[in-house]
């Protein structure tokens, strides 16, 4: 998309309407609109939701934010369900039972503990069984709606509600999950990583990559959390800056299996910018508390060497 | 033409599904009901039908996938057994209010632990309450005529519920027994064309289905669907009546085996209903004038035309093939004594456990409930209200 125009994209009408109630600043809606602007004027959308904040917020009797066709189920099986709807599409094109110049297209969100965790399974089978659809996860690192727990997706050392940092504790133990590689490994047709950048054309080229590449696909959005990650909320553009900057958050995409970076910092930034911003980190700038940040430097440092190594092996 | 056939439970189901040609099939594999995912398999393989078959990763997703197909305008369906059914549970109840009238093919196998694969009624007892209409079969006919009733009563505008056709693990799903089946096209003409009202395939007319609904809102939405479960037992009969046309087979709420001038009726429900009218039919050759309530439709449950259908007997042996660990009865024995008591039917009950994972119920059983329930009222012994049968002590 050489030709990317934010005033263009921005101009497209908006599928998610305002109203919903959802937290100010926050960052799941903000990913949700950038990838329904990517589909294409005239084709329709089933929209899948995992249970959290965003459906709680935008799909409330009687009232929906929605545009498009909706299905809300549970909080473990957005992707099954969503391989129904589109299983569905398939035999009713096939019967003549829909139009044949109507074109659909299968999108689910889901936040981090709907998909990497209590949702993983069924992520796993439908992007298994390769159904037509792309599964985008609003990655806030942790379970957001019922108030900051952990999940497989927090970064170590972040201080949650059932990670908190104590006198014997620094916060989570774990180092996060890596779904992107994971589903990868699944051998699906495309899967990406992104965030906000400045003109948001990262995950506006990569969304409309994801929703008409063939087959399944999987997008990562890292979506800041004014309220789990205690950043003062405007800054919500700086903190996916420093998120990049410190390669904490690498853009990157894989395509039929050829890894390739999207963005590669001059000058990586030291971790310590990205975590200086957020109260969930606050304990690792205590005295006494810096061997913690040179291991979370370690970690991030190992991850990135790895990608690296896997885009310049494709 | 009728077709005289051999089959098992789980191939009448499966060809009445063929007949059917079914939009969507998610399944994954448990025992006893394996077979239907595996016969429709082979038919969409064959080529003989076009339904989209799902091979999900668990029955939670399988259960998940329907739901998406049928709310998206495909008539869609799974069949699973015991630990299935329970891993989908909470899908069971989403099916149920969204008002999806999908339906699931239950094969009856006991749940864990510990685990088991024979045939009790814990899987269908334990999703009892989750809104779903609940048919049993007493043999392999009944599950496959069943089945050919199912959707028709799920798609009704009065109804829009999921069916759930049970029919017992191994006993009748395995067994091979002489079946009649009706030609393809009689079969489709009955079912027709799914047509939904609203679905989320509609073009130009999106829908949102799944709310978070406030306390000001949720407690209408679940009477609403209490309303549903009410009015389809009006729609079973009805539906059953049409059948009845095409096949000549007559289907009710639940059959009365010789129980007009019975004084002792045995309340049974699924394939031991065919061990029971056995002991009638050798206790009448004795003059005892005994029958058998064998109940149909569970769900929703006719309390009071079962209280009806007993008010005349003297005693009745309710028969639990389900513990319920209440420490009062099971699911059965506890509903139908409510029902009777709530229609003021003063009659001697005693509710009977047996069967459970697979433990054999014969007529000789059911001829010593009859005799105990005989010297209950005759002569004055004082009987266990809730007892098990054929319990190793």
């Amino acid at each position: 998309m050489s030709d990317y125009s934010l005033k263009t994209m921005m101009n497209k009408p908006d599928r998610l309407a305002p109203g919903h109630r959802m937290c100010a600043g926050c960052g799941a809606t903000i990913g949700v609109r950038a990838v329904l602007r990517a589909l294409h004027e005239g084709d329709h959308a089933v929209i899948g939701n995992a249970t959290g904040c965003l459906e709680v917020s935008s799909f409330m009797y009687p009232y929906t934010a929605w545009e498009d066709s909706y299905i809300h189920n549970a909080f473990e099986n957005a992707g099954a369900t969503l391989s129904g709807v589109e299983t569905a599409y398939k035999v009713l094109k096939k019967r003549g039972k829909l139009p044949e110049d109507v074109n659909f297209k299968f999108i689910t969100f889901g936040g981090d503990g709907g998909t990497y965790d209590i949702g993983f399974q069924s992520l796993s089978g439908a992007m298994e069984r390769g159904h037509d659809m792309v599964y985008v996860c609003y990655d806030n690192g942790a379970y957001m709606n019922t108030g900051i727990q952990r999940s497989s997706a927090t970064p170590m050392y972040a201080d949650t509600t059932t990670t908190p940092v104590g006198k014997k504790s620094n916060g989570k133990m774990q180092n996060r999950k890596d779904l992107a590689s994971i589903i990868a490994d699944h051998d699906v047709p495309y899967v990406a990583q992104t965030t906000f950048t400045t003109n948001f054309e990262d995950i506006h080229r990569k969304s409309e990559k994801a929703i008409y590449t063939e087959g399944a696909s999987f997008l990562n959005i890292m979506a800041p959390c004014p309220r789990g990650w205690r950043y003062d909320t405007p800054d919500i553009m700086k903190i996916c800056k420093l998120a990049v900057e410190t390669c904490y958050w690498p853009l990157f995409e894989v395509e039929h299996g050829k890894w390739s970076l999207s963005y590669e910092p001059k000058k990586k930034l030291p971790i310590e910018d990205f975590l200086r911003e957020q109260g969930r980190f606050k304990h690792l700038f205590k005295k006494g508390n810096e061997d913690l940040l040179v291991q979370f430097q370690a970690e991030v440092d190992r991850r990135w060497e790895d990608l690296l190594y896997k885009c310049a092996r494709a | 033409m009728a077709i005289k056939e051999r089959m098992s439970g789980n191939e009448a189901v499966s060809f009445a599904i063929r007949q059917i040609n079914p939009d969507v099939m998610p399944a994954f594999p448990i025992t006893p009901s394996t077979e239907i995912p595996q016969m429709v398999s082979t038919y969409i393989a064959n080529g003989e039908i076009d339904t989209e078959f799902i091979p999900v990763e668990s029955e939670h997703s399988a259960m998940s996938a329907t739901i998406g197909a049928e709310a998206a305008g495909a008539r869609s369906l799974t069949a699973t057994s015991s630990a299935g059914l329970a891993l989908m549970w909470e899908e069971l109840l989403l099916a149920a209010s969204n008002r999806l009238p999908l339906v699931l093919a239950l094969v009856n196998r006991t749940l864990s632990g510990p685990i088991n694969i024979n045939c009790d009624h814990s899987d269908g007892m334990g999703a009892r309450d989750t809104g779903w209409i609940q048919i049993y079969a007493e043999n392999n006919q009944e599950a496959y005529d069943n089945f050919i009733q199912a959707y028709p009563i799920a798609e009704d505008t009065r109804v829009h519920l999921p069916v759930m056709i049970c029919q017992d693990g191994f006993i009748t799903s395995h067994a091979v027994e002489n079946i009649t089946l009706l030609e393809d096209e009689p079969v489709k003409n009955f079912v027709g064309e799914y047509q939904p009202e609203e679905f989320l395939l509609n073009p130009g007319k999106p829908i949102a289905v799944g709310p978070y609904s406030v306390s000001n809102y949720a407690m209408e939405a679940k009477k609403n669907q209490e309303i549903a479960l009410e009015n389809s037992k009006e729609v079973i009969l009805e539906v059953a009546k049409k059948f009845q046309k095409i096949s000549g087979r007559e289907y009710g709420l639940f059959e009365e085996y010789k129980t007009q001038d019975a004084d002792y009726i045995m309340l049974i429900m699924g394939s031991a209903a065919g061990t029971a009218k056995q002991a009638v039919d050798d206790l009448r050759d004795k003059g005892k004038k005994v029958g058998v309530l064998k109940l149909r439709v569970f769900r929703p449950f006719p309390a009071e035309e079962i209280a009806m259908a007993l008010k005349n007997c003297k005693a009745v042996a309710i028969m639990d093939r389900c513990e319920s660990y209440n420490g009062n009865g099971g699911p059965l024995g506890s509903e139908v004594s409510a029902g009777l008591f709530r229609n003021k039917v003063m009659i001697e009950t005693v509710n009977y456990i047996y069967g459970l994972a697979g433990r054999d119920f014969t007529v000789g059983d059911a001829c010593d409930i009859f005799s105990e329930l005989d010297d209950m009222i005759v002569n004055g012994k004082e009987v266990e209200q809730y007892q098990y049968v054929r319990l190793r002590k």
